[in-house]
């Protein structure tokens, strides 16, 4: 017989089929169950968890993330001026779970075991990874400032991690007297979100403006120039010539100490008493990082900029505010947009594939009234030394733009807010 | 049909089954790499639920001319002026291909 028949045919392309399918996984996806953990939930590990399962849904990601809900710092000045309530700043992790198929345990990442490849939790558990990617964030430098520890942040609190601190803000501008201070003391760089300060400013002092008209905003800062800094200050002159001062930290802004019992906030020798007093600490990123080995001399991560795996550990990722990303800011922008690139690089080494050239972006709104906003914004690509921004383009909008430019700004403002969380949580 | 004609087509078939996966190169991955970061603004997949335009519906000669014309600032946008400098005429090209297969 030097012919075979056609369903001899079928049942051996069957066969082969069942060995191709088989064989795929084994040849293209060489770890077709790979086990991922991420910790921690805000921008950058939510995004990275959730597009590991988008580019390949066949991955076992976990999330580890201490909190139920997650309040985000974007839009929380917002809050503070009066534009939104929490509600409108809370996430949860339930779409991350039934939609998009990423096992999420609420517990604390406690240490890693690079070695083994594992992560122990606070809660007893052990969890084994190919690839763990940490999103930390940030944690505060105790003690930069003298007096300003844990219990002093109940008294003035710093609300740079959204939640509590900032209820306790919102709380404590609430209830102070017409005629108070507040102060609003930034750290120098590097710290989560530069643009933040400035427009909490701008928000507090939106909401003096209508509530206590005879109280102002006073930013000590520790550093002489801040992020959109003309534009802020064209704005303030517009609309808060009265309720917004600024100290350069070589006029004297440098807050060199605080003593919370008496609501004092020391700078240049001085002593200055706040109604309410808002202190930005110095930061470093988030303790876990920084438990497990993964940080320099300086308190941050050194990553390899394209896959953002850690230079000190293999086979551990750390993205967002945490990492040393070149010259991309430390916002929930640049963490989202690194969790994708980093998503993508651990779903092509584990393939044995290659990306190729990344792009990152960041773009980031800040409002200074409800109907009044600015932006800055920039591409990225990695360079020989890191990741730069595209020349020639980004930057903070032009400074004689007309009014509805600022109008539209705002309003885009609360569609990039709407946009990021929905791609991340929805 | 002869023997030789379906192992032809049956190793044909097998080959391609095993190769193809395989055959996702740095080339796939870009136009992807490109497009993720919009989302940021303009929502999951260019659906955006808010005030910033959806991408999706759009053809990929709308996407091109639009930043083509944000880029040389013929067109006066917000941050898309600024944006729109940061990528290659091919690399605008890939992007809208992207997103107008995107249903």
């Amino acid at each position: 017989m030097n012919t075979i028949s056609r369903r001899r045919f079928i049942q051996w392309l069957g066969t082969a089929s069942a060995l191709g399918a088989l064989g795929t996984p084994s040849l293209a996806f060489p770890k077709a169950s790979a086990r991922i953990v991420v910790v921690g939930g805000g921008f950058g590990g939510a995004t990275c968890a959730n597009y590991l399962k988008r580019f390949d849904p066949s991955l076992d990601v976990t999330l580890i993330e201490s909190h139920k809900q997650f309040y985000t710092c974007p839009f929380s000045n917002a809050v503070l001026g009066g534009l939104y309530d929490m509600d409108f700043i809370r996430h949860d992790y339930d779409k991350l779970q039934s939609k998009h198929r990423v096992k999420v345990i609420q517990d604390n990442a406690s240490t890693i075991d690079p070695d083994k490849q594992t992560l122990h939790t606070t809660a007893g558990r052990t969890l084994s990874y190919d690839r763990l990617v940490l999103s930390p964030g940030i944690d505060f430098l105790w003690g930069a400032i003298e007096g300003y520890d844990p219990s002093a942040s109940l008294i003035m609190p710093h609300a740079w991690k959204a939640g509590s601190q900032t209820r306790l803000l919102l709380k404590q501008l609430h209830e102070m007297p017409n005629g108070g201070v507040v102060v609003i003391a930034p750290p120098a760089n590097p710290f989560r979100c530069p643009p933040g300060p400035y427009e909490r400013a701008s928000m507090i002092a939106h909401y003096l403006k209508q509530h206590k008209p005879r109280s102002k905003v006073l930013i000590l800062d520790a550093k002489d120039k801040f992020s959109k800094q003309s534009l802020f200050q064209d704005a303030w002159d517009e609309f808060y010539p009265d309720h917004i001062e600024w100290v350069p930290g070589s006029q004297g802004g440098i807050v060199t100490a605080v003593d919370p019992k008496h609501m004092t906030v020391t700078a240049d020798d001085e002593k200055i008493k706040a109604a309410v007093a808002n202190i930005i600490p110095p930061q470093k990123a988030g303790d876990v990082a920084y438990r497990a080995g993964l940080t320099n001399d300086k308190g941050w991560c050194p990553v390899n900029q394209k896959t953002f795996e850690s230079t000190i550990y293999k086979n551990v990722h750390v993205i967002g505010d945490a990492s040393i990303a070149g010259k991309m800011p430390k916002s929930g922008f640049s963490a989202s947009s690194q969790g994708k690139v980093c998503a993508a690089e651990i779903v092509a080494a584990l393939r044995g594939d290659s990306v190729g050239a990344s792009s990152w972006v960041n773009t980031c709104y800040s409002l200074i009234t409800p109907d009044y906003g600015i932006s800055v914004a920039a591409v990225y690509r990695l360079g020989d030394k890191g990741i730069v921004g595209v020349e020639g383009a980004g930057g903070v909008g032009p400074r004689d733009a007309p009014l509805t430019t600022r109008q539209m700004e705002a309003v885009y403002a609360e569609g990039w807010y709407r946009a990021i969380t929905a791609d991340i949580f929805a | 049909m002869k023997q030789k004609s379906w192992i032809t087509i049956a190793v044909f078939v097998t080959a391609t089954q095993l190769v193809l996966p395989c055959m996702v190169s740095a080339t796939d991955y870009r136009p992807a790499m490109l497009a993720n970061p919009c989302a940021g603004c303009h929502g999951p997949d260019g659906d955006s639920p808010g005030s910033i335009p959806s991408l999706t519906g759009l053809s990929a000669d709308d996407i091109v001319s639009s930043m083509k014309a944000f880029k040389t600032d013929q067109r006066q946008g917000t941050v898309m002026n600024r944006i729109a400098k940061g990528y290659t005429d091919e690399e605008i090209h890939l992007m809208a291909s992207y997103f107008s297969r995107k249903p």
